[in-house]
């Protein structure tokens, strides 16, 4: 049991100094979602009405309806970026270190999983104190209850991301990963308008929006930032995260890889 | 048996085979070089070695364990120098070190340890605290044997471990793998090169995706020619 534990800390600890000497990322991670924090909602605040919708109790301003969202598109991001980076260290030589230690190779995926999720979710927490700094405040034990929905969205995406990297062969077809999984996922979601507004101008979009992992992910950490638990919203992340983990450790079985492949 | 056996392998890239039929054995305390030119196969075979890749057909075993069975207990024997560099540039030289050591459970006193010891070997202690970005090739590939060889494998790949390497450094990194080989351990060294060949060495020729000729160096290349006119005779390329 010992291995494990030192193979899951040593894992956690290099994704941690990695990005410690990527501090571009770091910014890059904060800033994204404070353009659309700062700019974009004050724009849309205007055109967009909100009704009082759970887990609200009253009427909120857009800034606080997408803060939630945002949280989300932190840790989807940073699953992508965590995807790149492993196609990276497949290119690079570093992945065929991890792949062929005497441990199971679930097991290694795994510690890379909840090492971009902690970093993901640190993230998270610079962005809400940096919300807050702005006025945009929730509940006071809200940012506690909030940790265990960021970690299940956190396992979810960076699940997503280890799929997508099992799946993309050179590092130059990441873009095609931009716009066919990340924007779609983020825009036909509740991250920057609730459902029934997407109702309101197509039922198709709604549906779509409503079996999008990602949406479920937004609202449980919605509900959570708000001290309140949604079931439904927990259950599909649970499962998505499921079949992206078993995705992925399909994605890396040996019979099935071509990462002993020259590059 | 507790060096390297290999026997019947085959693997195809799609249509195209890599490696038909290819069968080898590499006794504990040998030093086997695998001579091929570029193409003919010497990669794949080790990445069903390092079990990278897996095969349909055949069967490997590393110090008695068969690594389809027993994975885990094959790989542990097993230390690897790949031809890529596995280093993260941006750490220094102990820290890409002690995650290696942790990936083969190796932790606190123990790793420090075996750490330190490494870099000794290797003439690499004063340089631990020091970025691998900042190294030379010849320091980063040393770096690399000193990583494969912290877990204390019984069986030891290198895959062109020379490439990019100038003359001194090749030459000192040679002289270091046939000195482990005489400490006992087992080593198979991929190659294109026959000057890092020695006489006594056993060697394998890999040509097209198949096994051209097998045993010792001095046997292979015959009393009246070198062994890089012999494999040029035997492959039709350049060395």
């Amino acid at each position: 049991m010992n291995a494990w534990v030192t193979s899951l800390r040593a894992i956690v600890l290099r994704e941690a100094l990695r990005f410690i000497h990527q501090r571009e990322r770091l910014i890059a991670a904060l800033v994204r979602p404070m353009v659309w924090l700062l700019v974009f909602a004050a724009g849309f605040r205007a055109a967009l009405g909100l009704s009082i919708i759970p887990p609200y109790q009253t009427y909120i301003t857009y800034e606080t309806y997408i803060v939630p969202g945002l949280c989300g598109m932190i840790l989807l991001f940073n699953g992508m970026q965590s995807s790149l980076s492993l196609v990276y260290d497949r290119e690079m030589g570093s992945m065929k270190l991890l792949l062929t230690s005497p441990l199971p190779r679930g097991w290694l995926l795994f510690c890379k999983l909840v090492g971009s999720t902690m970093i993901s979710v640190l993230q998270v927490y610079a962005f809400l104190a940096i919300a807050a700094g702005f006025g945009i405040t929730m509940p006071g034990w809200g940012y506690v209850t909030v940790l265990p929905a960021l970690l299940v969205a956190g396992l979810m995406l960076g699940a997503l991301g280890l799929v997508l990297s099992s799946l993309v062969k050179q590092l130059e077809n990441f873009a095609g990963v931009m716009n066919f999984v990340i924007f779609p996922m983020f825009f036909l979601s509740s991250a920057l308008y609730p459902l029934w507004k997407m109702a309101e101008s197509s039922e198709l979009l709604h549906d779509i929006c409503a079996v999008n992992p990602f949406t479920h992910a937004v609202e449980l950490i919605r509900f959570a930032l708000y001290l309140q638990f949604n079931g439904a919203a927990l259950g599909w992340t649970c499962l998505a995260a499921a079949i992206f983990t078993g995705a992925a450790l399909l994605g890396y079985d040996p019979a099935r890889t071509r990462m002993g492949r020259k590059t | 048996m507790t060096g390297l056996r290999a026997s019947n392998l085959s693997f195809s890239y799609g249509e195209k085979p890599a490696l038909e039929d290819v069968s080898l054995e590499v006794g504990a305390g040998r030093f086997c070089a695998l001579l091929g030119p570029n193409g003919a196969g010497k990669s794949t075979l080790f990445g069903l070695l390092t079990r990278l890749l897996v095969a349909p057909s055949g069967m490997i075993e590393i110090a008695g364990h068969d690594l389809a069975r027993a994975p885990r207990a094959a790989l542990a024997r097993l230390g690897i120098v790949f031809q890529q560099s596995t280093l993260d540039l941006d750490l220094t030289v102990r820290q890409n070190l002690s995650y290696f050591a942790a990936l083969h459970g190796l932790s606190g006193r123990r790793a420090t340890t075996r750490i330190d010891a490494a870099l000794d070997r290797m003439e690499m202690r004063e340089r631990a605290g020091e970025k691998v970005r900042a190294l030379n090739g010849g320091h980063r590939r040393r770096t690399e044997l000193a990583r494969a060889l912290l877990h204390d494998p019984s069986v030891l790949l290198l895959d062109e471990p020379t490439v990019g390497l100038d003359a001194a450094a090749r030459a000192a990194i040679t002289a270091h793998a046939h000195a482990l080989a005489e400490a006992g351990k087992t080593i198979l060294w991929a190659t294109h090169l026959t000057d890092e060949v020695q006489p006594g060495d056993d060697l394998i020729i890999l040509h097209r995706a198949r096994v051209l000729a097998r045993g010792t160096a001095q046997d292979i290349a015959g009393g009246d020619r070198t062994l890089q006119e012999r494999f040029l005779s035997m492959t039709g390329t350049a060395a």
